[in-house]
């Protein structure tokens, strides 16, 4: 029975010392995080993440997979951003296709990531002042959150799961009205991110519990393979969308937040001041939305159009033959990199030159950005280990893959 | 956008600032290099990479500094077994290289990185939960993903996909 044993175990080094178990059911852990802490009085002095509940294997199971249907798998690594992940593995695989995307399929994929990085932006908002005790926030956000997830549910037929993008280009064309209710939202958000800001920024316990809280400096955050806010928030500028752009991230205007306190409130600064530029994106995209086709012209890859099929004898086969034995991809090997709402996503896809990727590894944003918690807690307060974890804005689905 | 064919001869990629680097100081380290789609990968003796890594970092033109990924791939059958692989990304320079080891199943151990990016610490222990590959000088090279008791290494490629082992 020694799996029934909760591992690892950590041992108290001095008399006075404790050790407090953390999760992994613990509502402020966003999801099964355990944490071992050893505590002297109020003061941790020692902190070990303990991670591998949600592991399910994913990127094992991508080696038994085609190409095409490893796709809904990349969803389910990171559940608040879904369109993120499939938008980083779709970019892999095209690169080690060599595949050419028309401009309306790009910048669809803008829009949508954009959207996707406020929908868990939202998500990080609200849970994140819960646990420090600001209920509205979370039923604010929410609200706007549920407008997000209609949209994906009008382009994908699904809220969460989305799965809309594929290799060439994108599922479906955007339905009728779709655009109209994006530059709705884009309309009346700002007002709401003010009215967050109007609960939180300014707001005397907010700004104690966060200001001056879980400090990490540059040097350290670079260290840990911090990435995304919660590096930003520590002065070191880097986005990979201006720096490194995909997905012709280059047409687009925007400012890069950076905060150089590296504190709990640098980190919400920074993320809610981009959910500004986020939407700024998003109404650029609406404005600039090119015309013309949403898939490559690659006939052994992309499916063809339902009605090419009934009338066009080529579409038919190539229709059977990628589904029933897929596409063979070039041998050889990528590492992709986005940009997702939390930091450097990368997919590490290796091709051995049949229709199955050899191996496919994520590099997930989280599962480095969660080593930084010793640094940020160890000789603080225990209140502020909460506090910490919230403004890393982990997802464990992610972290164990 | 046709794939052009990737170029191997170390002679025509010298100019790369982490292969230069590598150059300058030891030759002999560089065991191949490839470049891809655009990407550099570099294939370094198993006894040079904590070494190479340690300068790449410190370069004064274009310093290496952030360690994105550590992760590994399983050839088997094929010798030798494993492959490291070593992402590092140029923070000031925004420039990407990749750096390999390869290593035979006997004998699979590599210098662990955590000297240098403690950040190495996580991924080191993920590829020695998934793959087996040791790390030498790694502080706690522990199971992260699986049950400390279990058996097997999953990510093997004789490891099965599906069903009870």
């Amino acid at each position: 029975m020694a799996h029934l044993t909760p591992t690892p175990v950590l041992e108290p080094a001095q008399d006075r010392t404790m050790i407090l178990n953390m999760g992994p059911q613990h509502p402020s852990t966003h999801g099964v995080l355990r944490v071992l802490l050893e505590i002297d009085g109020e003061n941790v002095v020692r902190l070990m993440p303990d991670i591998g509940y949600l592991h399910t294997g994913i990127e094992k199971t991508c080696e038994a997979k085609f190409y095409q249907q490893v796709v809904p798998l990349t969803d389910r690594i990171d559940y608040l951003c879904p369109l993120t992940n499939n938008l980083c593995y779709v970019l892999a695989v095209e690169k080690l296709l060599g595949l050419e995307i028309p401009p309306k399929a790009q910048w669809m994929r803008v829009l949508l990531n954009e959207l996707t990085r406020i929908n868990s932006h939202l998500v990080w908002l609200g849970t994140h002042a819960m646990d420090i005790g600001a209920m509205t926030v979370f039923l604010y956000c929410f609200r706007e959150r549920e407008e997000i997830l209609k949209m994906f549910e009008m382009v994908s037929g699904q809220r969460m799961m989305t799965s809309y993008f594929r290799v060439g280009g994108l599922a479906l064309e955007p339905p009728l009205g779709f655009f109209d209710r994006v530059r709705d939202f884009a309309g009346y958000f700002p007002e709401k991110v003010d009215e967050y800001e109007n609960l939180l920024t300014g707001n005397p316990i907010w700004v104690m519990r966060t200001k001056g809280v879980a400090k990490m400096t540059a040097e350290d955050a670079i260290g840990l393979g911090a990435t995304g806010p919660t590096l930003r928030g520590s002065g070191v500028d880097i986005d990979l969308r201006r720096d490194m752009p995909y997905s012709s991230y280059e047409k687009f205007q925007f400012k890069v937040p950076v905060s150089q306190e590296g504190d709990v409130f640098a980190r919400y600064m920074c993320r809610v001041q981009e959910l500004r530029e986020s939407i700024g994106i998003v109404r650029q995209a609406l404005d600039g939305m090119p015309e013309g086709p949403i898939k490559a012209n690659a006939p052994h890859v992309v499916l063809p159009d339902r009605e090419k099929m009934k009338t066009q004898m080529e579409s038919l086969i190539y229709h059977f033959k990628i589904i029933t034995e897929g596409f063979a991809v070039p041998a050889g090997e990528v590492y992709q990199a986005v940009e997702s709402p939390r930091g450097e996503m990368g997919y590490y896809i290796v091709s051995d030159g049949t229709a199955k990727p050899y191996r496919v590894h994520m590099r997930s944003a989280c599962f480095a950005n969660l080593q930084t918690l010793s640094k940020m807690c160890e000789g603080k307060l225990l209140a502020d280990v909460v506090a910490a974890i919230g403004s890393i804005d982990i997802v464990l689905g992610e972290i164990d893959r | 956008m046709a794939l052009s064919p990737a170029i191997t001869d170390i002679e025509q990629l010298k100019n790369h600032p982490a292969l230069a680097r590598i150059q300058d100081w030891n030759p002999q380290a560089i065991q191949s290099v490839k470049f891809d789609r655009d990407e550099m990968t570099i294939v370094v003796d198993r006894s040079a990479i904590r070494e190479a890594c340690a300068l790449l970092r410190e370069d004064p033109v274009c310093p290496f500094n952030f360690l994105s990924d550590v992760t590994c791939v399983d050839w088997y059958p094929a010798e030798p077994r494993f492959e490291v692989i070593y992402h590092l990304l140029s923070i000031p320079k925004k420039e990407r290289v990749r750096l390999k080891v390869r290593l035979n199943s006997s004998s699979s151990t590599v210098d662990s990185l955590t000297s240098i990016w403690p950040g190495a610490n996580y991924f080191e222990r993920e590829v020695f939960d998934l793959f087996g590959v040791r790390f030498a000088g790694h502080p706690y090279l522990r199971r992260i993903m699986m049950p400390e008791d279990w058996e097997g290494h999953p990510l093997r490629k004789d490891y099965p996909v599906e069903g009870y082992r």
